[in-house]
């Protein structure tokens, strides 16, 4: 892989409130079309180092470069080239999908017709048809979220940042979610995901560990499980945080 | 001649984003029919309460006379009374029977007229004094129709200027504008800036490339339009239900109401950046906002009769310009000459806020 496809390249990446040193010098590259999974217990700085990337903060130190933009001094052309989707649920439940679509759609600058084609592929891969004139609250939460996720890509976006996606929703809807996810990547999107959930982590294609501000752990889940002689991701996330000093 | 469009420094696809975002915001308050309620339907109905039913003005005062000589003088006098719509006159009484009438509410007042009135024309009046707001305002207003043939020079003759029968629409039509304002553009905007926070949709929105500061004003563009069909619809009420003449001109009452508008929806933001959640931004816009409008402002209560604390907090109080200013135009018919002063104190206090409300806003995002 050249230097081309390094979608992400986060270099020394440091933030400080104060005192407090939320993200401690953490460097990584994510390739095009890479899932990589991005781990850490509650309060080992991954919401902070993900705003940073998202063009949402400013780093104090180090450097970022997301989709080709520094995220200190380029924000914005960031911005304009990621989707983004937390786990808090991303669309509005009082408008319909179509609504929904066409607000973001037309956020992202897309034309009207590039709007309507969109919508329509979009009809056609969830499966989605009265629907589309339904309010987006009524809908299943396992259809919510897929929707949320191609609402978030409704732009192409070179990268995807998926905070936490499938909190709350059982293994089979979001092995379902995941469907999407690998559709995504195998379509040049790379996507950035968080997760508390080790099962999702073992669909990674790469996996960080984040322990106190610092990436303690970074490969293949594969690799990381033959590294710390476990049989699950699940174990060598523990084995990870049982060393963390910082409480929840 | 070519225009250019209004935004600097903004491509034009910035412009089609601010765009779909208000389509937006219009869709959010036209699905919630609880806001449209609140911003379409409480005006009307405060008009309607304030001018018929918390009137207070005194309608139909029931008046008993008890006069020794029924001289021709008397009952001229009766005579105008009893034309006069808002007296009703109830009949000749004995002077012993003064407590009953009153007592059994058969009369809120009585009138006595003199022994020798046709010489003095001296007159005494008895009210019903137990609610003292109506007592008090239709004293005032008998004494005003005893006094004005009267040649006694006992009592200086009362003429009152600008509101000649004393109409309570005249006091609080301003008021209400004032209220209605702060209702709609603060507490309106806070809770639905609040609601994205709240829900999580403030984060996608920030991750987009559309301008933290053009979220917030997509989102003032609708109850801005609101609060202008607010104001058309509480000017035609109080036009043509209440009568309030109006007379003075309405371009400085748009002006001054433009002003307000603004300076409220700045206090609607600066209060979503200090709360986190809806409920807790509506309690604030009530306790911070409408408490100090209903009770300082001199929408219910004049401020003259306030102590001197009172009346220095209610010099911070927006509303209290707004409503002085605007009952001068409307009811006194001045024009801008004179509502100068508030108008600066208003254009001063609105770009405070703006400056403090969008200062924080960023802070926040931080």
């Amino acid at each position: 892989m050249d230097n081309n496809d390094k979608v992400i390249q986060v270099t020394n990446l440091t933030k400080r409130f104060g005192d407090f040193t939320a993200v401690d010098s953490i460097s990584f590259e994510v390739g095009r079309g890479e899932i990589f999974g991005f781990l850490g217990a509650n309060g080992a700085g991954k919401t902070t180092a993900m705003r940073m990337l998202c063009g949402l903060s400013i780093p104090t130190a180090g450097t970022a470069s997301v989709a080709g933009y520094d995220v200190g001094r380029q924000a914005e052309l960031v911005k304009r080239h990621i989707g983004y989707m937390s786990q808090k649920f991303s669309l509005y439940s009082e408008l319909t999908v179509k609504e929904n679509i066409a607000l973001f759609a037309g956020i992202y600058g897309l034309s009207r017709r590039e709007i309507k084609d969109r919508s329509q592929s979009l009809a056609k891969s969830l499966d989605l048809g009265e629907e589309m004139n339904m309010r987006v609250g009524i809908l299943p939460m396992g259809q919510q979220q897929k929707l949320a996720f191609s609402v978030a890509t409704i732009h192409n976006p070179e990268v995807v940042f998926l905070d936490e996606p499938t909190g709350g929703v059982d293994p089979v809807t979001r092995r379902r979610f995941w469907e999407l996810i690998y559709q995504a990547s195998a379509a040049g999107t790379t996507v950035f995901v968080t997760t508390h959930y080790m099962d999702e982590a073992e669909y990674c294609n790469r996996v960080s560990v984040m322990v106190d501000g610092q990436i303690k752990a970074l490969g293949s889940p594969a690799e990381l499980k033959q590294t710390f002689n476990a049989a699950s991701m699940d174990e060598v996330f523990r084995a990870l945080a049982r060393n963390a000093t910082r409480n929840e | 001649m070519k225009y250019s469009v209004p935004w600097p420094e903004m491509p034009p696809e910035m412009n089609k984003s601010f765009i779909a975002f208000v389509k937006k915001e219009v869709l959010h308050i036209l699905r919630d029919p609880r806001t449209m309620i609140v911003a379409l339907l409480v005006p009307v109905v405060q008009m309607i309460l304030f001018g018929f039913a918390i009137s207070t003005e005194v309608n139909d005062v029931e008046v008993a006379v008890v006069a020794p000589h029924i001289t021709p003088a008397v009952e001229a006098k009766i005579d105008q009374l009893s034309h006069n719509p808002y007296f009703t006159f109830k009949g000749y009484i004995d002077g012993r029977d003064i407590d009953r009438t009153l007592a059994s509410n058969e009369a809120l007042a009585v009138i006595v007229f003199d022994r020798d009135y046709t010489i003095n024309g001296k007159t005494q009046l008895v009210m019903d004094g137990s609610n003292p707001n109506t007592a008090q305002t239709a004293a005032g207003y008998l004494t005003q129709v005893l006094d004005d043939t009267s040649s006694s020079g006992l009592a200086p003759g009362v003429t009152i200027l600008y509101n000649p029968q004393l109409k309570s629409a005249y006091n609080f039509v301003p008021g209400i504008m004032g209220l209605i304002f702060i209702l709609i553009c603060a507490m309106l905007t806070s809770v639905s800036i609040v609601r994205e926070k709240e829900t999580g949709t403030m984060e996608v929105l920030l991750v987009s490339p559309i301008r933290p500061v053009m979220i917030v004003v997509a989102k003032m563009v609708p109850y801005f339009i609101l609060a202008c069909i607010d104001l058309a619809v509480i000017l035609l009420i109080a036009r043509f239900a209440l009568d309030v003449p109006l007379s003075g001109s309405l371009a400085a009452i748009f002006i001054l109401s433009f002003i307000y508008i603004v300076l409220s929806l700045a206090l609607g933001l600066l209060i979503s950046t200090l709360v986190d959640s809806q409920m807790v931004a509506l309690l604030m816009a009530g306790m911070v906002l409408i408490m100090p409008v209903m009770m300082l402002s001199g929408m219910l209560y004049p401020i003259e009769n306030m102590p001197a604390i009172l009346r220095g907090v209610s010099c911070i109080v927006p509303a209290r310009w707004y409503i002085e200013a605007t009952r001068k135009i409307m009811v006194e018919g001045l024009g801008f000459g004179y509502i100068f002063m508030e108008l600066a104190i208003l254009t001063g206090m609105t770009l405070f806020l703006i400056i403090v409300s969008v200062k924080r806003f960023k802070k926040r995002l931080e």
